[in-house]
């Protein structure tokens, strides 16, 4: 029984993803969106094989060169090539931010489910909990952790995780309290189901959709904020081509070489953009009609 | 002469859609003169709405007419221009919507809203204004209009906001006046007040009124000519008198034989549901869109599609074979034999003395003590149910009976009382409840939308309990739902389906499977058919009684639809306020002696058949908040029958009149016969007996 239901689920979910894709073509951010992310994650795998220098290779006499043909992005103030810098770069950018996220989006997940379905002081202390972290600016917070733990790629993931916890935790939560009180989950308890299979069986499929939406928009963030603490010196360190560090450096030959700066910082605009729009189509495509259409 | 005031011709309505241009109305005419209420029946996706906006030019952005003409008085309403329009809408078109609280701004005081608009539309000055709106307030029968006017929405209740909408409506003497299902949100006592509130204003105004419903029985109490429209076309026209007497349309005829009458029931007849759906637009049959789900339908049906064609005196029907279905005579519903129930079975649940309330936050005080509020939504009902017996339970929304059933399911946790099933004493919470227990009581929740997982397939709906409570093998399961299904009517691959594939009825029978999966001997059914059009209630109605007829089990149905309960249950219940106030066989409860919440309850309904004249008993406002319950008799504020302070003092007592039929009301049964006289269901008496 479960078999067959399952072979025709595949099915359909192989024809809802076809309609899927041409529904994108009417929404010309979503795609463009999608694009930009793919092609990140095709620079973040490939980079180093795609760079026509090695990021950390010097060139002092050839310094804060403008862009030319050997270096189509120019060089920064060690006379490395910018335009490689940027692409092995991206590994650092999406590796950081992608885990980050998906900490968040794990713990969020867990804390967000309980919470909305046991209620009562449960709920009460884990969502105030969260109202604390929320009330303290996140780069102010991320800064306080990251000077007592030390700047590292690891800790840098944790602190990304950790702050986004507390949104990830109140979306999901809304949605389960929605979905509680629906009668297919009354149904699933006047037949004896247990607690944990309503919660992973009966209500995980439907937050699900809620929850890829909030996952790729807290990623867009998270890429924000990797790359400021990258800029305060706080995230990863050099001689690593972080784009956030990129930025950081280069404000010191802001005036002698424009190009230093602008290329990274273009980089971290576009993947945001990028994510934000991908992270509308998202929401159009999953949660037609508004939030609560679980 | 009524001067004629819409004059609408062969309207054609097309929406674009991904799958190209569909025609959702197709040649209709309308015509409604001064003073005239023209009911627009039909069932949901016949295209009513999607009319009513085309008369109007508010079609949303990817319809249009494509063909027709549309006159109001002598403008011709197709040549204006937006502005020109913008001046018609509020002025000479006016609209009631269904939903009251979406179509008032909850941040502006009534008056004012009501002032507003003949500020706009008939250019009064300030003082003027204020004055007609307080008007117009006491034209629609509002109690303190001084007080409601300078009020905000959430202050009042639905059916006083329906009033204020009216009122908005009735403010610049509008040639058409447009109700989109304006009482469908209301309980039938309030809708009640608001049809003939209706009835009178239209008596005094000269406005053309176009009424858009799916109930008949609404059509029959106030409506002048009807028009039933099925798929986007009119497939019969008249006079109410006509069309409900003399009817002429196989699609009218099944609409009427789906509407259970209060004077029989299950015993008697089985509801005559119309087999198949209403086509879609981008699939509608070649000939008459009807010919599908026609008894009568002959191969011309099928090819050509009919005219609206003139009988007599304008009474308009679309069937090529009236003249056959005249001679066919009025099969309104089959006999039926069902197995006779008695008193003596089995007894399944018993509950006694239940009572649920809720704690309410009280408001922080600094200083003293904060009273402790309780909303008392069940206090003190027992009710016994026997082996394969149905027991109905009425009651306006908000009397409690949703909670009460939910008590007994265990759903939430009674505060007193005890719930016996099969002699055996349960516990308040389902989930204290033995395996055994759950496998024997079940529940077919009200909203079809939510009471199936939108992510699981249909089939996996009614495979868990047989998992779960009958411990089947996997093999065994899958021949289980497959005969589920089948006793069901829905067909094998629906089993695939998820929810969102399936229309409401069929998602209420994957619930119903899935309640009868677990084979109960009690089945409760919170009002299991009240959201879906009627000839989908008749069938659903016509299935539980077929599988109670074979599985032996008992029903609690709870419903606020008095034909309804009256066609399902052998016992009935009625509860108001928490509190059961008449209880009885169905055939002793409606009839007098009753009690006069009964007798209001029935005097409110719409009954489709002009012939019935109800006595006009009318409740005034709203019930009471059960957070602070009248004294004495809980319904003394409402009661028309009130007799004096001892009903403002004391709780009356239950008195017996005949077999097993109780009352508690202060007035003694003699007199309350006295009063009732012969009732509202003499006509059908001899039947039920």
């Amino acid at each position: 029984m479960s078999e067959t239901i399952n072979a025709l689920n595949q099915k359909q979910s192989r024809l809802k993803f076809i309609s899927t894709l041409k529904r994108l073509q009417r929404y010309p951010t979503t795609l463009i969106g999608f694009i930009i992310v793919f092609l990140f994650l095709i620079i973040a795998l490939f980079g180093p094989l795609l760079a026509p220098y090695a990021y950390t290779a010097q060139n002092l006499p050839n310094k804060l060169q403008p862009p030319s043909e050997e270096h189509i992005f120019g060089t920064d103030q060690f006379g490395r090539d910018v335009y490689s810098r940027i692409l092995v770069g991206s590994r650092d950018v999406l590796s950081v931010a992608g885990s980050g996220t998906a900490l968040a989006v794990f713990f969020g997940l867990l804390l967000g489910l309980f919470s909305g379905y046991r209620g009562g002081l449960f709920d009460e202390l884990i969502m105030r909990a969260m109202d604390v972290i929320l009330s303290i600016p996140p780069l102010l917070l991320a800064m306080v952790i990251l000077f007592s733990l030390g700047p590292s790629r690891v800790n840098v993931i944790i602190v990304v995780g950790f702050l986004y916890i507390p949104m990830v935790a109140r979306v999901v939560r809304s949605v389960v309290l929605d979905l509680k009180t629906r009668q297919f989950i009354e149904a699933a308890r006047l037949r004896g189901e247990n607690s944990l299979y309503i919660l992973y069986k009966e209500i995980l499929p439907n937050v699900l959709p809620h929850l890829a939406v909030e996952a790729s928009m807290r990623f867009s963030y998270s890429i924000f904020l990797v790359a400021s603490l990258g800029f305060l010196g706080l995230g990863v360190q050099p001689p690593s081509p972080d784009w956030g560090l990129m930025v950081g450096e280069a404000r010191t030959w802001f005036h002698q070489a424009r190009w230093v700066l602008f290329f990274p910082a273009g980089a971290i605009a576009l993947l945001v953009v990028g994510v934000g729009f991908m992270s509308d189509g998202l929401r159009r495509m999953l949660l037609p009609g508004g939030v609560s259409d679980a | 002469m009524p001067k004629k005031v819409l004059d609408a011709r062969n309207l054609t309505v097309t929406y674009r859609t991904e799958k190209g241009p569909l025609d959702t109305v197709r040649n209709v005419s309308l015509k409604i003169c001064s003073g005239e209420i023209y009911g627009l029946v039909g069932e949901s996706g016949s295209g009513k709405s999607t009319l009513a906006r085309a008369i109007v030019r508010y079609l949303p952005e990817n319809g249009f007419l494509k063909e027709g003409e549309i006159y109001l008085g002598d403008t011709d309403l197709l040549s204006l221009s937006k502005a020109q329009m913008r001046r018609v809408w509020g002025g000479r078109i006016t609209m009631v919507h269904q939903d009251p609280n979406a179509a008032i701004n909850p941040s502006v005081m009534i008056g004012e809203q009501i002032a507003e608009v003949v500020r706009t539309h008939l250019q009064y000055s300030k003082k003027e204004a204020k004055d007609k709106a307080l008007e117009m307030l006491i034209r629609v029968r509002i109690a303190d209009p001084e007080a409601v006017a300078r009020r905000y929405a959430h202050q009042l209740s639905g059916g006083m906001l329906q009033r204020v909408l009216i009122a908005i409506a009735m403010a610049t003497n509008p040639e058409l006046l447009i109700m989109d299902e304006p009482t469908t949100a209301l309980d039938v006592t309030t809708e009640a007040v608001i049809l003939d509130l209706i009835g009178d204003l239209m008596r005094e105004y000269d406005t053309a009124v176009l009424y858009i419903t799916h109930n008949l029985g609404v059509v029959a109490r106030v409506c002048n000519r009807v028009g039933v429209l099925y798929a986007g076309e009119i497939m019969e026209e008249g006079s109410v008198g006509q069309v409900f007497k003399n009817k002429l349309h196989p699609y009218t005829r099944g609409l009427l034989g789906c509407v259970p009458r209060v004077d029989v029931n299950k015993k008697d007849i089985s509801l005559k549901a119309i087999p198949g759906f209403i086509p879609r637009p981008d699939e509608l049959p070649p000939g008459c869109v009807f010919a599908p789900r026609c008894e009568l339908v002959e191969e011309a049906c099928r090819k050509e599609r009919p005219l609206l064609k003139d009988i007599e005196s304008g009474h308009l029907t679309a069937c090529r074979r009236y003249e056959v279905l005249k001679s066919y005579g009025e099969v309104i519903a089959d006999q039926r034999q069902l197995h006779e129930r008695t008193e003596s079975g089995e007894l399944v649940l018993e509950a006694r003395n239940v009572k649920k309330y809720f704690p309410v936050a009280g408001r922080l005080r600094l200083f003293g003590k904060s009273k402790r509020q309780e909303i008392k939504a069940v206090d003190d009902i027992s009710i016994r149910m026997r082996h394969s017996f149905t027991m109905g339970i009425v009651g306006e929304s908000g009397c409690g009976k949703t909670t009460f059933a939910r008590c007994i399911m265990g759903l939430e946790k009674a505060t007193a009382g005890e719930i016996e099933l099969e002699g055996e004493l349960l516990p308040y919470s389902v989930a204290k409840r033995p395996r055994d227990t759950l496998r024997k009581m079940q529940m077919v929740f009200q909203n079809p939308d939510a009471s199936l997982n939108p992510q699981h397939p249909a089939g996996e709906a009614v495979a868990r309990p047989l998992k779960l409570l009958r411990n089947m093998n996997n093999k065994a399961v899958q021949e289980r739902v497959k005969e589920l299904f089948e006793a069901v009517n829905l067909p094998e691959d629906y089993i695939y389906r998820l929810p969102h594939e399936l229309s409401g009825g069929e998602k209420q029978r994957v619930a119903i499977a899935r309640a009868f999966a677990a084979d109960p001997v009690l089945m409760i059914c919170d009002e299991p058919i009240s959201s879906l059009d009627v000839s989908v209630q008749a069938a659903l109605m016509n299935l539980l009684v077929d599988l109670q007829e074979s599985k032996s089990t008992s029903y609690l149905f709870i419903s606020h639809d008095l034909s309804a309960v009256r066609h399902l249950s052998d016992w009935i219940a009625v509860v108001y306020l928490g509190r059961l106030w008449e209880i009885g066989s169905a055939e002793d409860v409606f009839v007098p002696p009753c009690h006069p919440y009964t007798e209001a309850l029935l005097s409110a309904l719409p009954i489709p058949d002009p012939d019935i004249k109800q006595e006009s008993i009318r409740l005034r406002g709203s019930v009471p908040s059960a957070m602070d319950i009248p004294s004495g008799c809980r319904f003394h504020t409402r009661c028309p029958r009130k007799i004096g302070e001892i009903c403002e003092k004391e709780e009356p007592p239950w008195q017996s009149i005949g077999y097993y039929h109780q009352i508690c009301c202060h007035i003694p049964a003699e007199e309350l016969q006295a009063l009732q006289g012969e009732g509202l269901l003499q006509k059908g008496e001899g039947m039920a007996e």
